[in-house]
């Protein structure tokens, strides 16, 4: 009985050892050369809008120079910020970018843990189009008419509110075609979304005199009179993927869809950008800052990694060089808006010089 | 003819209609669901078999030393990093005449790939007697060119709605009536690990990955499983705490695999800090996440053994470890094994889990342990089916038919494993 016992818990231990000890080598190595050696391999996270501009420098900076190709991690811009200020050293990313600035409380949660110098680079611009597809009319939006036909609540005419009951283009702006508003657009764990949010409906609600008068006194009430879209039928969260939302305006040639600038340049065959309070969003109204919609998109970097993970300086060399984030760089042939060559060679400056964060 | 008789024939009837409307209702059942699995073969194989050709131009290029390696170093990084720019623009001139003004040599040089210059260098670099000498190489054509050539761009819409110009299609003419110009074997696709231009990027990197997770998840699982299945089928009593890991079991079974990958990221990242990114985590949590599946299979194969082969094997003085052993598993392991490989064709198949374990990423290098940085097929397939760039549409869908020629495989491997091994009582 005794022996039996014996036989089956050596049979087990051997077999688990089997299983679990195949990985256990691997384990041992891998934390060794965790804490021993540092990590020779640059790591990028954060906002999915910079992601085609951060991979195509990465992979020019693996090509060009000895080091490593840098591993880029598709986020999203608050993800991204959340791992990069999680902690120093290297299970934690060197950069991560963002299709928005770093908040107050972002930098408060890195110097908490440790990190106090943060580099921050701007990339250059984006633009966000409502386009449709070109088998229908260009449409002339304003941002109060964008605002009229997505809020959830809209004003009444006599100082309130009401639910928005819009059902056609025709009823909010008279000058509008009488089609359905069919919108698509991000889900809101989108940055897409909330620039769009910020710079659209923000910007048409402000046409309001009273809602910009409300911004003083409550502005708790003016957020969320104008950053909350409608959630009928007129508005359909249609998913991160912007090719899909390009495939369905085909489909539909009567529906609009809200994406970033770099999906109308490729697919500008198929789809038009709706020109947005009389500027149409071309490369050079998004440049010039004349298109409404547009953002600024950055990445930040952690000064103390600089030293210790081989290739940053490098990295961020070539990221700012003329042939990258230049006027006529690859990153422009790939959808991004340069700065104009005054900015960008302030920018060249202090980024390569390493100079801090300061938020104003 | 009495009246019930009359009444029965008239229920026959219904009764055999009723059977029929019932056979006719499955077929109609089986025909949708053959349409829909039609329907979605054809569209991925008409949108992805284009991806399985790539366009090349051929150019005879004069690989001067003057220009490549003007210290004559024949230092391969040196050669695999210098500029080959200018004699790609002399040969692309020699082809196509009239370029002479900045703006169109730029363009020109845009026919091809912003990889072809990487490629020649790399050839220097483990070839050095080329300097010096001229050889007509095939280099890979940008993506623009490549959807051309398949007649993927239509060349008679407006001229600025087209990234590709006329004056481009006028030099892949020109290209094109002297045969410098062709469409070869994508072995891009097969060879090379991910890229941001369409034409460079490959899957073998994400294939590895997905290899290695595998691996490690096999390795975990597969043992673990099937212990766990015969010490509860054969040795545990049962009792309430048996019952009760039954029933965890099987809830664990029906847990949403991104619940897995939260697991991963809070225990094997944050706790263990094993490394980010890698195929040893990502194996480790399919394996969390076959592992009910593998356990449940198994144990309905020892359930299934008759109970006829332990009494002889313990009548005849076999201890009960012998008789497991000896006995009951052998007969259960092709059945085991199917359950195995079902789970680990689940496994993948999966994106969710290794979202939150830092799999999702665009990775370069061709990952060569379970330790280096990897993606997996799926996720692949997700990030390409994200990219702004036309000619990843066509490399989606390829990606899909590997994948799915990967999970058939698999599929009719468990089929042939119960088919030839199974023995029937």
């Amino acid at each position: 009985m005794f022996r039996k016992y014996l036989l089956i818990s050596a049979l087990t231990l051997s077999l688990t050892a089997c299983g679990g000890g195949e990985i256990k080598p691997e384990t041992v190595k891998s934390e060794i050369a965790v804490s021993s050696e540092s990590r020779d391999q640059i790591k990028i996270v954060g906002s999915s809008t910079v992601y085609p501009f951060a991979t195509t420098v990465a992979e020019n900076f693996g090509r060009s120079t000895s080091f490593k190709t840098p591993i880029v991690e598709s986020t999203g811009s608050g993800g991204g910020l959340k791992l990069f200020c999680s902690g120093l050293g290297d299970n934690h990313p060197d950069i991560t970018n963002a299709s928005r600035r770093i908040k107050a409380s972002e930098v408060k949660r890195c110097r908490e843990n440790g990190i106090y110098d943060i580099v921050e680079v701007k990339v250059g611009y984006d633009g966000i189009v409502m386009a449709n597809s070109r088998k229908s009319n260009l449409m002339n939006l304003s941002l109060k008419d964008v605002f009229l036909a997505l809020a959830k609540d809209v004003p009444d005419g006599n100082g309130g509110l009401k639910p928005n009951n819009y059902k056609t283009w025709k009823e909010v702006n008279p000058d509008l075609i009488d089609n359905k508003i069919e919108v698509m657009g991000p889900p809101p764990t989108s940055g897409t979304r909330d620039a769009f949010v910020e710079l659209a409906m923000e910007g048409g609600c402000k046409t309001f005199d009273w809602i910009k008068a409300l911004k003083k006194t409550d502005k708790k009430a003016y957020k969320s009179l104008c950053h909350t879209i409608r959630e009928d039928e007129h508005f359909i969260e249609a998913g991160e993927n912007d090719n899909l939302i390009v495939q369905k305006l085909n489909a539909n040639p009567n529906a609009f869809g809200i994406f970033g600038f770099s999906f109308l340049e490729q697919n500008a065959d198929s789809v038009q950008g709706s020109t947005i309070n009389s500027t149409p969003p071309t490369f050079d109204n998004i440049a010039e800052g004349a298109y409404p919609v547009s953002r600024s998109l950055y990445f930040y970097v952690k000064k103390d990694n600089v030293k210790t993970i081989p290739g940053i300086n490098e990295y961020l060399a070539e990221f700012m060089s003329d042939r990258a984030s230049g006027q006529d760089g690859y990153l422009a042939e790939k959808g991004l808006i340069p700065m104009n060559p005054d900015e960008h060679l302030k920018w060249k400056s202090s980024v390569l010089s390493l100079e801090p964060l300061v938020l104003n | 003819m009495p009246n019930y008789i009359l009444n029965t024939s008239r229920q026959m009837a219904k009764r055999h209609g009723r059977e029929k409307r019932f056979k006719w209702y499955g077929r109609i059942a089986i025909f949708i669901s053959i349409a829909f699995l039609i329907f979605m073969f054809s569209a991925i194989v008409f949108r992805g078999a284009s991806a399985f050709q790539q366009t090349k131009i051929s150019l005879d290029i004069n690989f001067s030393e003057a220009i490549i390696d003007p210290t004559s170093s024949r230092d391969p990084e040196i050669l695999k990093r210098a500029n080959y720019k200018p004699v790609v623009l002399e040969s692309l001139s020699n082809v196509i005449p009239g370029i002479t003004d900045r703006r169109d040599r730029n363009r020109v040089y845009k026919l091809l790939s912003a990889g072809a210059v990487f490629d020649l260098g790399e050839q220097v670099a483990s070839n050095p007697k080329l300097l010096g000498k001229s050889k007509s190489v095939w280099l890979l054509a940008s993506s623009e060119v490549d959807l051309f050539m398949k007649g993927k761009i239509d060349s008679n819409i407006s001229e600025d709605l087209r990234r590709l110009k006329d004056k481009d299609i006028e030099w892949i003419e020109i290209l094109k009536s002297q045969g410098k110009i062709k469409k070869t074997f994508n072995t891009t696709l097969f060879g090379k690990g991910d890229s941001r231009e369409p034409e460079m990027a490959g899957i073998l990197g994400a294939a590895i990955g997905s290899f290695f997770s595998l691996l490690v998840c096999f390795l975990i699982a597969f043992p673990l499983g099937i212990l766990t299945a015969v010490y509860l089928e054969e040795f545990a009593k049962k009792n309430f705490l048996t019952d009760f890991i039954e029933v965890n079991i099987n809830n664990l079974a029906a847990v949403p695999s991104i619940v897995f990958g939260l697991l991963g990221l809070s225990i094997f990242l944050n706790f263990f800090n094993l490394p980010r990114s890698t195929p040893l985590v990502g194996g480790i949590v399919l394996a969390l996440m076959t592992l009910p599946t593998i356990i449940i299979a198994s144990r309905s194969i020892l359930r299934s053994i008759p109970q006829s082969i332990r009494d002889a094997a313990l009548g005849l003085g076999a201890s009960k470890t012998q008789t497991t052993f000896h006995h009951v598993v052998p007969l259960a392991m092709p059945g085991m094994l199917t359950g195995t490989i079902l789970g680990m064709a689940r496994a993948l198949g999966e994106t969710a889990p290794l979202l939150m374990i830092g799999m999702v990423a665009f990775i370069v290098d061709i990952p060569k342990g379970v330790t280096d940085v990897a993606t997996s097929l799926p996720v692949q397939i997700f990030l390409w089916a994200d990219s702004p760039e036309k000619g990843f549409v066509e490399r989606t869908s390829a990606a899909i038919i590997v994948l799915l020629v990967f999970l058939i495989l698999m599929n009719l491997c468990a089929v042939y494993l119960r088919k030839r091994l199974e023995r029937r009582w």
